[in-house]
């Protein structure tokens, strides 16, 4: 299994040789952040992409088409296109929190981009209350959300914006519980510990009924999460126009549909990570052949196959259900999630202390 | 025509008995003409002892000197029974006619109609604003010494004008105008239109909210209103039919034969059997597109984009098919006065079986996907429930209608074409609630392929356009004939003075009723509910405002 | 700069009004334009023509053609209209699909103002372009032109799914010959524009009771 660590070490020794160190470690802070910057940019567009080809496909139409070989490209001209659109200042707006809102949505996402492992030794941000300090940073989104649909004077937005507000506050605690339960299975909070930990197995099949049940409520409430699916209230397009963001145009619109794509892709590979084994190989005890082989596959292929197919799963599930009503989406995780969830970490509690798990 | 006849008579007796002032007049099918004083009175005893219950049409009418006016369509829903009413006020400058909005809740909306295009002011309306045009606007462009240059295109916002104006007589008889605020300053108020994803059109609400929840919701028509009948007063005849395509759009086959019907009711010309069998055909494979549409848009609507194109992909083979004998996707411009334009296509027969063993099991796919998805039962079922009163009051036919558990289908209380001659169910349900309407529409599509499949191998031999002469000349009268569109019954009343152009043409809107009952079963539902409300109820916008 | 306004797989002789595009072309070459500048202004053009965002709006029939060509037997996503916007803030042009009355000309007016730059019109229809069937109306505007600056016009009552597509890509080319950086070239400018239509129809220039705050 190659360890990303070397590469970092490596590069570590070759900078602190030629300048000090606190130098060194401040150009390798600028360097993560431009890559991560970068990684970020490139995620969007292969999700932008990807959601527009999946979507085709269940509709059975062809999708972009006309721009670069199977129109893959397109995400670029959408690109200069938003670059290049007006961004209309709205006079009745307040205008310092109507441009701060897209920011505030984006700083929360890219910071919890950066506690995504993507491979062994390849994590930027991560340390021991790491899955605590995601949910924390993941959460400040809402706060942006809230601010765009308050500070842009329209009954929409407005309305969107509230919605939104009590639609992701309810169900991060679903998330919190699902990823609680994997915890106590683990008994640590660190992303690069917990893919350790699934070395002779993922947690889905280790954890066995209660990791389920987790992974189902975390799909669920992690849909939820990031706006999308039967869970577009916020935006419903048929209800709302476009929800908190009606009036953004330009590249703040931009920045709001960028920031929507790689919350999914944050929280289909955080599912990766936590339930599959993040850049884990499949290992099966006792089968060291097998094993083997899959470990001759890198770990960051792992980590995207595995993300991408969580987010096939929540595409799949976007482009087929109708949109719940508000009362019903709050009745969901209230009277459902959250006891389903309780009982789910008691029983995954039982299954510790009892030692029924692989 | 025989039994419309006979009940006039009976009705007739009765009503002399009741008003004497009452006169009969011959001329076309008939009308009573009750003075404008009696004519409360006239209209509850019909509705509470007679029990003419469904207001089917509410037509306006400028009599030149003889005064401004309505005509009345009603019906008995239980015994089939109709009657036509007409009453008038002489005085052209302060028409005033006494409202019956209490009586039946159709009558609401048509009035204010009336009062948009006439001016007659109704006594005791709660709300008699505009109901299509403007408030600035000058005139009443129905009348027949309104100027168009009066009016000029627009260029400042439209004011929005929530005091609903109502008029009351006094004791010494002049009227006194009152305002009443619609929404009080406290409520928030949002405005969902007229360019809104779930309008379906250029419809406009002001919906008074409690958080989600809808207080009050106000109907704002006219986006799309384009004067087709008034546009239809200085046209021939045949010129005459080319709108009628163009007002619900996904009748344009039922709407045209309505208007044909009426145009050979009047004529008392007889049309061929295999004219008749073309035409009924074709308002089935319409019904047919209209359904798959209306599957889409609800889909859509509730943010299941899967069904939509569904919708889309099995709507393209119903209009290949018309395409094929008409030429047109959308506007057919097929039915002509006497017949149909073009003979069938060769292929159309086949293609229609073809079609249709295409269509049984894909139907499935739609029930699969939507129908049985527990988010689409939980959002639809027990939302938006229409009473079957309500839906009879406000004239709400077609699925909505039926889904309340009313059955108004013209097709069987009026047959027309070859309908009698066909076995098929009228679907009814009895919960009025929006998954009612859903599957009232899903249950017709199969329908609609059984009355096509009995009738499509029997299309006898004959010619498909009867000999009418090219200008059209109808005797003097009034003439009024419905068929089952898409979306609810589409009648077409005509008022002839002899001459080559109709002198009043009345399209009778399937969606103006359904827009009418929007606010009572919208109260106390939330937002997202509007959407599926407005999706099931089907409405087609420029059918609504014409 | 050579600019290409050639459409993938379509051959240039196939499209109509070749000699607007040209003269377009001709405008744009005529001064001339650094190779930077005039590189990434094609990069940007090349970008926006394929990528133009329709608002959903239709008034009457042709909305349901504009609802077909997003299904599945048409899907004018191949092309990257894919992201019909609701929002008119997000929205690259407008297909004014159906009817114009009186009472709406206000209403698409203000739908127009709200867009951002760069917007374009696309008048579809027979009502759109002229009034069509209902010119004679009391109440309907004998066409869109009158109010709003028309880019594409597509005839048709209502135009066949294909027109429409075609409507759409002769927007593609006339957003390739023209020219972002200094100045969209419109052929009239959008300030030129507002003085013909104040003179025109004698409008005060006074805004200050236009309120802004969007739809509601």
């Amino acid at each position: 299994m190659f360890d990303f660590g070397v590469v970092t070490n490596w590069i570590h020794t070759q900078l602190t040789s030629v300048m000090p160190e606190g130098l060194a470690v401040f150009l390798e802070c600028v360097a993560i952040g431009v890559c991560l910057l970068l990684l970020y940019v490139i995620i969007a567009i292969i999700m932008i992409y990807m959601e527009r080809k999946v979507c085709a496909a269940f509709q059975c139409r062809l999708g972009p088409q006309r721009v670069g070989p199977w129109g893959s490209v397109q995400v670029f001209c959408d690109v200069f296109k938003m670059l290049t659109k007006e961004i209309i200042i709205i006079r009745h707006a307040d205008k310092f929190l109507y441009n701060l809102a897209p920011f505030i949505v984006i700083l929360a996402s890219v910071m919890a981009f950066a506690y995504i492992p993507i491979n062994r030794g390849m994590e930027i941000l991560d340390f021991n209350v790491g899955i605590l300090f995601f949910m924390a940073a993941s959460s400040i989104g809402v706060v942006g959300i809230l601010l765009a649909g308050w500070s842009s004077n329209n009954k929409f937005s407005l309305i969107g914006a509230m919605r939104s507000g009590a639609q992701m506050i309810s169900y991060e605690l679903s998330i919190g519980l699902s990823i609680l339960t994997i915890v106590v299975l683990t008994d640590t909070m660190q992303f690069s510990e917990i893919v350790m930990r699934q070395a002779d197995g993922w947690f889905i099949f280790k954890g066995h009924i209660p990791a389920l049940i987790a992974f189902i409520i975390y799909l669920i409430a992690g849909n939820a999460e990031v706006n999308r699916g039967p869970f577009d209230l916020p935006e419903a397009e048929s209800e709302l126009t476009a929800g908190y963001h009606t009036e953004y145009s330009g590249m703040h619109f931009g920045l709001f549909y960028v920031a929507e794509f790689v919350n999914l892709f944050i929280v289909s590979s955080i599912a990766a990570t936590v339930f599959l084994g993040g850049w884990m190989p499949l290992h099966i005890p006792g089968l060291d052949g097998f094993n083997a082989v899959m470990d001759a596959i890198p770990g960051f292929i792992w980590f995207f196959a595995k993300a991408l197919f969580v987010v096939w799963l929540l595409m799949w599930i976007k482009w087929t259900f109708p949109r719940l009503r508000i009362d019903q989406i709050l009745t969901l995780e209230w009277k459902y999630l959250v006891p389903i969830g309780l009982l789910n970490l008691l029983l995954m509690v039982i299954v510790v202390v009892f030692g029924l798990h692989f | 025509m025989d039994s419309i006849m006979e009940n006039n008579l009976d009705i007739k007796d009765r009503m002399a008995a009741f008003v004497p002032q009452v006169q009969w007049s011959e001329a076309g099918e008939g009308m009573f003409t009750v003075p404008a004083e009696d004519f409360r009175k006239v209209a509850s005893f019909l509705k509470d002892e007679a029990g003419f219950d469904f207001l089917r049409s509410l037509t306006g009418v400028d009599w030149g000197d003889e005064g401004l006016g309505c005509v009345y369509h009603l019906e008995n829903t239980s015994t089939g029974e109709n009657v036509v009413l007409r009453t008038l006020d002489p005085d052209r400058d302060n028409a005033t006619l006494p409202s019956v909005h209490d009586i039946w809740k159709a009558a609401d909306l048509n009035e204010r109609e009336a009062y948009d295009f006439l001016g007659i002011r109704f006594i005791g309306h709660p709300d008699l604003r505009r109901l299509y045009l403007r408030d600035d606007w000058k005139g009443y462009p129905l009348r027949k010494d309104y100027d168009p240059s009066w009016n000029g295109i627009p260029v400042e916002n439209e004011e929005t004008n929530d005091d609903a104006p109502t008029y009351e007589v006094t004791k010494d008889g002049s009227f006194i105008l009152k305002r009443r605020p619609l929404f009080e300053d406290d409520e928030y108020v949002i405005n969902i239109g007229p360019q809104h994803p779930a309008t379906h059109g250029v419809l406009r609400f002001r919906v008074s909210l409690e958080g989600e929840i809808i207080r009050k919701l106000d109907v704002h028509c006219g986006y799309i209103h384009r004067g087709i009948e008034k546009m239809c007063e200085s046209m021939t005849y045949p010129q005459t039919l080319g709108l009628t395509d163009r007002l619900d759009y996904l009748g344009a086959m039922q709407n045209r034969h309505a208007l044909c019907m009426c145009i050979e009711k009047a004529m008392g010309l007889e049309v061929s059997d295999r004219i008749q069998y073309i035409r009924t055909i074709m308002d089935e494979l319409q019904r047919i597109d209209s359904h798959l549409l209306f599957a889409s848009c609800l889909a859509q609507d509730m943010g299941a984009l899967e069904v939509f194109f569904l919708g889309f992909r099995d709507r393209e083979k119903v209009l290949d098919i018309l395409e094929q004998t008409t030429g047109g996707r959308l506007i057919q411009t097929y039915n002509r006065i006497g017949g149909v334009q073009a003979d069938i296509h060769p292929d159309f027969v086949r293609k229609t079986k073809e079609f249709i063993a295409y269509m049984r099991p894909k139907l499935n796919e739609y029930h699969e996907i939507f129908t049985g998805n527990v988010i689409a039962c939980t959002r639809l079922v027990g939302t938006g429930v229409l009473s079957r009163e309500d839906a009879i009051s406000f004239g709400a036919t077609g699925g909505t209608g039926r889904a309340s558990g009313w059955a108004c289908d013209v097709r069987k209380r009026h047959p027309y074409g070859v309908y009698d001659k066909v076995d098929f169910k009228e679907i009814t349900f009895t919960e009025g609630d929006c998954f009612a309407r859903y599957m009232v529409r899903m249950k017709e599509i199969e329908e609609s392929m059984n009355i096509i499949e009995q009738l499509i191998d029997n299309i006898p031999e004959g010619e498909y356009q009867m000999k009418v002469r090219p200008l059209v000349k109808l005797p003097e009268g009034s003439w009024y004939s419905a068929v089952e569109g898409s979306r609810g019954e589409f009648g077409v009343y005509l008022e002839s003075r002899g001459d080559k152009s109709p002198y009043r043409l009345k399209f009778r809107s399937t969606g103006l009723p359904l827009v009418s009952c929007i606010d009572t079963i919208t109260r106390g539902a939330k937002i997202a509910d509007l959407i599926a409300i407005g999706g099931t109820l089907d409405y087609v916008v420029p059918d609504i405002d014409r | 700069m050579k600019r290409n306004v050639n459409i993938k797989s379509m051959k240039y002789e196939d499209f109509n009004d070749n000699e607007y595009i040209e003269q377009m072309l001709k405008e744009l070459n005529e001064n001339g334009a650094n190779v930077i500048v005039g590189c990434l202004d094609n990069v940007i053009e090349w970008g926006r023509s394929n990528s133009l965002w329709p608002l959903t709006f239709a008034t009457s029939c042709c909305g349901i053609e504009f609802m077909a060509i997003g299904a599945a037997r048409y899907d004018f996503a191949r092309f990257g209209f894919e992201v019909a916007r609701a929002s008119p803030r997000q929205a690259d042009f407008i297909m004014v699909a159906g009817t114009i009355t009186y009472k709406m000309a206000p209403v698409l007016k203000r739908l127009y103002d709200q867009m951002a730059d760069p917007k374009y019109v696309v008048a579809t229809g027979g009502c759109a372009i002229s009034g069509g069937p209902f010119q004679k109306s009391y109440h309907v505007v004998c066409g869109v032109d009158k109010i709003l600056p028309v880019d594409v016009y597509i005839p048709g009552c209502p135009p066949r799914p294909e027109a429409m597509l075609y409507g759409l890509m002769q927007l593609q080319r006339k957003v390739k010959a023209q020219r972002f950086l200094g100045g969209i070239n419109k052929g009239i400018s959008e300030k030129e524009y507002e003085r013909l239509m104040a003179e025109g129809v004698g409008r005060s220039e006074g805004k200050d009771d236009y309120d802004e705050s969007g739809l509601a």
